[in-house]
């Protein structure tokens, strides 16, 4: 099993005939991922990524016509939230933004609709989702990951991809990894996919990676405190940051003195949660948690 | 995007939000000019800078007369302003309001932002006005009135007047205070603003509502839809790197250390920093040469590295996804022929093609030093950066 996502997923990608678009969607098929539609308003009736994928008009016609159950997103900022509103009117479970650079009070408005539908959204400006070895929605590198029973949860793409590496260089393969994006106003909290771990019988630790900015962290770590049956290894990016510098996430500023990575990491060791430092140490860290 | 106060007042005023009538100069004769314009017998000058605190750093005159009006326009156009939030190097004062004197009676606060905990716009309000809010939320976080904002409706009625009621005010004033939250709400949606705050809001003594002060900050992501708005960026108050950096697209922020980090995604930057801070060093800088780190855009990041005197060695930290290491380390060689590299440069590849990329940095001959693995590399440029 896995959290979100699985080999019976069935993808459409929203924006799939740009060239962002193009090159992931080809690079989700080729891990094995199910993409059975793509999305272009005004392009319905092509084909996309040499001829493998059919592209709709609108997200609904794409479900209808497939039976496509997440969609993907790569549309450009300013239609983004839009594109996030169609997909959870549309009637797909699970939504997927990568796009970055979507307006906040767009993603506000957004977020409050996809709310109202009972759809989960996860980003935007995030890497996407991966269970490895079923399937890949997203932009991350397939091959560094590796099937296995270790959940990873972040805030920041590349740093996910390091704790990954690490986990796989130590043998140690991962159920499910989910990118939860670096803006203010998000889908899915680090809550949100700790709730979704600790009841995945094929899970048997995580690795949450958080960054500064705003007070997610603390709450996730006061939830772990009362709810996890697992271990958790956190690591907090920005232990050097300055404060009131946005640190190229929209989300990552430390704001009248709040969300020091030193906060952060007080709050997170005193609820139980492995701490490590370094980010060097994310996956030994694991390792000597599960006592692999 | 910050704006100064003169421009927020005007975003304000197309609100209908009453605020100070004020000119703007960067003369001391045109200050004399514009208080004689304005009229009444009391002026404010205020320094028109991007950090709050300006009061307390002297920024900030009552001028009694226009002989006054003089004084304080000399004093402190071009001034260096050193406030809480300008750091220690302070701000020079380019431009100054002058603003009519008020009857002040009584001083509030009023702010709003977007609360990360409920995804929605929060606005606040105090009676505790003149202090800074960070301050008041931790003594007396009872004193912050917050309403929850449904982005659907926007701010209601009902909930300016329970804030206005909360605050204490009566009569005339309380419609005079909703019909300013109001407005100060409609200008925060409609111009996309990250942050307005109004500090010290004035109830005068003719019980008008007046927004004395105002600080306002503009999402950088929406400035596309606002021309206007996007004008009234102010380059001078930016770091120079910086700027230059946003022309290639790349996330720069200087530090005060001495090894220059360059790194491809936020977070994995941030960790970098954190990781030369733990092998002893300090960082230089936060840079994101995000994902697509073309030759270009790596030499255009090495640059702007290397133009800090104080950088003493410099790490790369690639974690090639999508992007190739070997891609990579082709972009960072021939950049490095370009440039006349004069101290030492750690390389740590990872990912897609790794190997192939260490063996070309290896071969370029030009003293690029590998490493593996995150602690490695921190290490090394830890070392060679205080043996330079």
């Amino acid at each position: 099993m896995s959290i979100l996502v699985n080999k019976d997923s069935k993808i459409v990608v929203q924006g799939i005939t740009g060239s962002q678009g193009t090159f992931h969607a080809q690079q989700c098929l080729a891990y094995g991922t199910q993409v059975v539609a793509g999305v272009t308003p005004g392009k319905g009736g092509q084909t996309a990524v040499d001829g493998q994928v059919p592209v709709f008009n609108t997200v609904s016609e794409a479900v209808a016509k497939t039976g496509a159950n997440v969609s993907l997103i790569f549309v450009p900022p300013p239609f983004a939230a839009d594109a996030i509103m169609e997909a959870a009117g549309s009637g797909v479970e699970l939504v997927i933004c990568i796009t970055e650079g979507i307006p906040t009070i767009d993603m506000v408005r957004a977020y409050d609709y996809v709310q109202r539908k009972g759809v989960r959204l996860v980003g935007p400006n995030c890497p996407g989702v991966i269970t490895p070895g079923e399937c890949k929605i997203g932009i991350m590198p397939g091959h560094i990951h590796k099937p296995g029973r270790v959940g990873v949860v972040s805030r920041s793409g590349t740093l996910t991809y390091e704790a990954v590496g690490q986990l796989t260089a130590l043998g140690i393969g991962q159920s499910t990894c989910v990118g939860i994006g670096g803006d203010p106003v998000i889908g899915t909290n680090f809550i949100d996919v700790l709730k979704l771990f600790n009841e995945d019988p094929d899970t048997d630790g995580v690795i949450m990676i958080g960054e500064i900015g705003g007070t997610a962290e603390d709450n996730a770590a006061r939830w772990v405190q009362d709810n996890m049956k697992k271990p958790v290894v956190g690591f907090i990016a920005g232990q050097t940051a300055p404060k009131g510098k946005r640190m190229g996430h929209a989300g990552a500023i430390i704001a009248g003195g709040q969300g020091t990575a030193a906060e952060k990491m007080k709050i997170m060791s005193e609820c139980g949660i492995h701490v490590v430092e370094s980010p060097a140490d994310m996956g030994a860290k694991m390792k000597e948690a599960l006592g692999l | 995007m910050k704006v100064h106060e003169f421009q927020a007042k005007q975003v304000l005023a197309r609100f209908g939000v009453p605020v100070p009538k004020n000119g703007v100069t960067d003369s001391v004769d045109e200050a004399v000019e514009i208080a004689k314009e304005l009229g009444g017998s009391v002026w404010v000058v205020k320094a028109q800078i991007h950090a709050g605190g300006r009061g307390k750093g002297g920024g900030v005159k009552l001028a009694r007369s226009l002989d006054e009006v003089r004084q304080h326009a000399e004093a402190i156009l071009g001034m260096t302003l050193v406030t809480h939030q300008t750091g220690p190097e302070g701000k020079l004062v380019n431009r100054i309001m002058v603003e009519e004197g008020q009857n002040i009676d009584q001083e509030l606060y009023f702010g709003i932002v977007i609360d990360r905990a409920t995804s929605s716009p929060v606005v606040m309000a105090s009676r505790e006005g003149g202090m800074e809010i960070e301050e008041v939320a931790e003594e007396n976080p009872d004193a912050i009135l917050r309403e929850v904002i449904d982005i659907a409706t926007g701010l209601t009625a009902f909930q300016a007047r329970r804030l206005a009621f909360g605050l204490g005010l009566e009569g005339k004033t309380v419609n005079k205070a909703v019909k300013l939250m109001m407005g100060c709400y409609k200008a925060f949606e409609a111009s996309d603003a990250a942050m307005l705050e109004i500090n010290p809001l004035m109830i005068s003594k003719e019980g008008d509502v007046v927004a004395l002060d105002c600080k306002m900050e503009f999402d950088e992501n929406a400035m596309f839809r606002h021309k206007d708005l996007a004008e009234m960026r102010d380059l001078t108050e930016e770091d120079e790197k910086e700027i230059e950096a946003s022309k290639f697209d790349l996330n720069y922020i200087t530090l005060s250390g001495t090894v220059g980090c360059m790194v491809n995604g936020a977070g994995l930057a941030m960790a970098t920093m954190d990781i030369v801070k733990h092998a002893g060093a300090e960082p230089a800088n936060f840079l994101d040469v995000g994902g697509g780190a073309t030759q270009e855009r790596v030499e255009a990041a090495f640059k702007l590295i290397l133009s800090d005197a104080s950088v003493k060695a410099v790490l790369i930290n690639i974690f090639g996804g999508i992007v190739r290491c070997d891609m990579i380390a082709r972009g960072v060689i021939e950049a490095a022929k370009n440039l006349d590299l004069k101290v030492p440069v750690v390389v740590r590849l990872e990912g897609t093609n790794a190997e192939e990329g260490l063996k070309l940095l290896e071969g370029s001959g030009l003293g690029l030093i590998p490493a593996k693995g995150l602690a490695a590399a921190a290490t090394k440029v830890a070392e060679v950066a205080k043996g330079a």
